[in-house]
């Protein structure tokens, strides 16, 4: 039988994966070994990180040094790793959750240091490994697990937050855009600094059942098209208009020294 | 990295406890050091940011605790040994990444100054916490300076026991001594006993990461070097693969604990004063050993046999040396400044051979040599 050309990137003793059918996390897994594996990335002086949730098991299955399982402290892990050995590439793999609600101190500081990182945020709008819980990026109104009358709360734009504290690549795409996002994900690990690329994923599972009444992964990958639009487009358009879109494209791309410890002589 | 300063400073110095911390730190190889300000621990940060970047290590300033803690795992397990350093209210958002470095067997070293409840007065009222704190099943390492000298010999031996049994190692200071200045000697590079990690001595293809005897660490390998290791908090098989299997998770635990619990002789320390002939025996550990000795020596003078065994380990509990001092005197004090916490350890091991009483402090000051002189009078009344 013929192997999947990426087959030799994973970590055997750790397979079968736990992904439901349909998920975009795998589909995350899948772009990022292309990317890496165009760009000949060194897989010996290369570190992959996972907190906690389906997303953090990206590493996992990848045959890497990696961290895993701890909710929310990627970036702390990861900022150790790069102060002290410098050298390493180190990617980091944030569900919402791990990324912006339990972890989402951690992010701003470490955009704020422009800490030398990749840090992928796979946004499936919700708490899936749980059930189904309301996220910090659940839309306005929507249902899940612990909003049964709809989401109460605003959601937050996880790629304006780290433009905002300071990260210094900063793109947003989705699992329906699977070249732009390996590309993003290129140019992410190409990039010296604090990048930070956001895919919105489907999670037909625990978001779609929920939220859109449907556990078709075909069906929820239309709804994020549906709501997507082009930052080029999203200019022409008024903020109420914009305020359910998923806004998409690079939004920063800058250089800046890169952070080497607290104090330095 | 600039290396301009020597990280080992030979010679005597009278020096703050704080900084003989770092010291001691650096004596033993510290490279990195990761923490947030907090109080009676601020000097060992302050000392570390000068002291780090000139000597070739990073000093690193979390946003928090628990961004300090963490980054030491990542750190340690890119190769440096690695510390932090806290007070009691700053230790409890540590457990949560010192539990991950005991399930992922990470080397490194915290110091906790204990302080009262939101004041930086005397106590010693964590002894409890540091030791069950973390959730899930481990053993730790505490260690229990008594002055000055201790910080740095007690810190430097904090890396030795990290580096060899994989697992953080906790120095429990105190506001007393934290904050007091001392002579300090620090001995020359060829007196001083540094352990260094075991590496592996197979390649990639032939390590498997995970697995050791029953009473030991496995070797660990760097970041970098090419073997491609799960670290993972989840239960995990010899490979690093997480598995949940009733088989693996009560083999990795065993192992886990037993590192430690098996290794009594080489972890646990205690140090006896005037017990070889005692009638009456103060148990201490930390700062109390100063008052106790003193009580002790006057209790001499007016004819009452009485010693002092002064635990320099306090976890795992020296069950041995408490269990033979059972059996040798008629009745043990156990001397400590909070509401009675190791005291029931105490009573636990000798409570069924001779008679325990608490001599207790709680009011964010250290006994004084007459009280616990008093407290010796009225036991042996």
């Amino acid at each position: 039988m013929k192997k999947h050309p990426l087959w030799k990137y994973l970590r055997q003793n750790a397979l079968p994966h736990f992904f439901c059918p349909g998920c975009g996390a795998a589909q995350v897994l899948n772009f990022f070994l292309k990317a890496a594996d165009e760009m000949q990335l060194d897989f010996n002086n290369f570190v992959g990180i996972g907190g906690v949730g389906c997303t953090a098991r990206i590493p996992v299955y990848m045959n890497v040094e990696s961290l895993h399982g701890v909710h929310g402290r990627t970036i702390p892990w990861a900022t150790g790793i790069k102060l002290h050995k410098p050298e390493l590439k180190v990617v980091i793999f944030a569900g919402d959750g791990d990324a912006s609600a339990i972890g989402g101190g951690h992010l701003i500081h470490g955009c704020r240091r422009n800490l030398d990182v990749v840090m992928i945020v796979v946004n499936n709008l919700t708490f899936g490994m749980t059930g189904g819980q309301m996220a910090p990026t659940t839309p306005k109104n929507m249902k899940s697990a612990t909003t049964p009358y709809g989401n109460a709360e605003e959601p937050f734009d996880i790629c304006k937050l780290a433009e905002t504290a300071g990260a210094t690549y900063v793109a947003r795409w989705t699992t329906a855009k699977p070249k732009n996002t390996k590309n993003a994900i290129k140019e992410a690990l190409a990039h010296k600094g604090f990048s930070l690329v956001e895919i919105i994923t489907q999670c037909p599972t625990n978001f779609g059942r929920r939220a859109l009444s449907t556990g078709s992964a075909a069906r929820n990958l239309e709804w994020i098209k549906e709501n997507s639009v082009s930052s080029k487009k999203a200019e022409t358009m008024d903020p109420q208009e914009l305020e359910s879109k998923f806004v998409l494209g690079t939004f920063v791309k800058k250089e800046k020294p890169v952070f080497r410890g607290s104090s330095v002589c | 990295m600039s290396k301009i300063d020597k990280k080992l400073m030979s010679g005597t110095h009278f020096m703050l406890g704080n900084h003989a911390i770092v010291e001691g730190a650096l004596a033993a190889g510290c490279d990195f050091f990761a923490g947030y300000p907090i109080t009676p621990a601020n000097e060992i940060s302050q000392h570390m940011s000068q002291r780090m970047p000139r000597t070739g290590g990073v000093f690193f300033q979390g946003e928090d605790e628990l961004c300090s803690v963490y980054a030491l795992s990542g750190a340690a397990l890119s190769g440096a040994k690695a510390m932090t350093a806290t007070a009691s209210a700053g230790f409890n958002y540590m457990l949560e990444g010192i539990g991950y470095a005991v399930a992922s067997e990470i080397p490194m070293v915290i110091v906790n100054v204990m302080r009262c409840r939101g004041e930086n007065y005397a106590t010693q009222s964590d002894v409890m916490q540091l030791r069950w704190g973390a959730s899930g099943d481990h053993e730790h390492i505490v260690l229990a300076p008594s002055s000055v000298q201790e910080l740095f010999d007690f810190t430097v031996r904090a890396f030795n026991l990290a580096e060899k049994y994989r697992t953080p190692v906790i120095v429990m200071s105190e506001t007393t001594i934290s904050l007091m200045r001392e002579k300090l000697v620090i001995p020359e590079a060829d007196k001083l006993e540094i352990v260094n990690r075991k590496k592996p001595d197979v390649p990639p293809e032939a390590f498997v990461p995970f697995q050791a005897p029953e009473d030991q660490a496995p070797p660990l390998p760097s970041f970098g070097d090419g073997y491609r290791i799960l670290h993972s908090l989840n239960p995990h098989d010899e490979k690093g693969g997480i598995a949940w299997d009733p088989d693996v998770f009560e083999k990795l635990y065993h192992r886990i604990t037993n590192k430690i619990s098996a290794n009594y002789d080489d972890i646990i320390r205690v140090d006896d004063f005037f017990l070889d002939d005692a009638d009456i025996a103060l148990v201490t550990y930390g700062s109390e050993t100063r008052p106790a000795r003193q009580a002790a020596a006057l209790a001499r003078e007016k004819g009452i046999k009485a010693g002092v065994l002064k635990l320099e380990t306090i976890w795992p509990v020296p069950e041995k040396h408490l269990e033979d001092l059972s059996k040798k005197v008629n009745k043990i004090l156990a001397v400590e400044m909070n509401i009675g916490k190791y005291a029931g350890e105490i009573e636990r091991v000798c409570g069924t051979s001779c008679e325990v009483s608490r001599v207790l402090k709680n009011r964010g000051e250290i006994h004084t040599t007459m009280e616990i002189m008093s407290a010796i009078e009225e036991a042996v009344k």
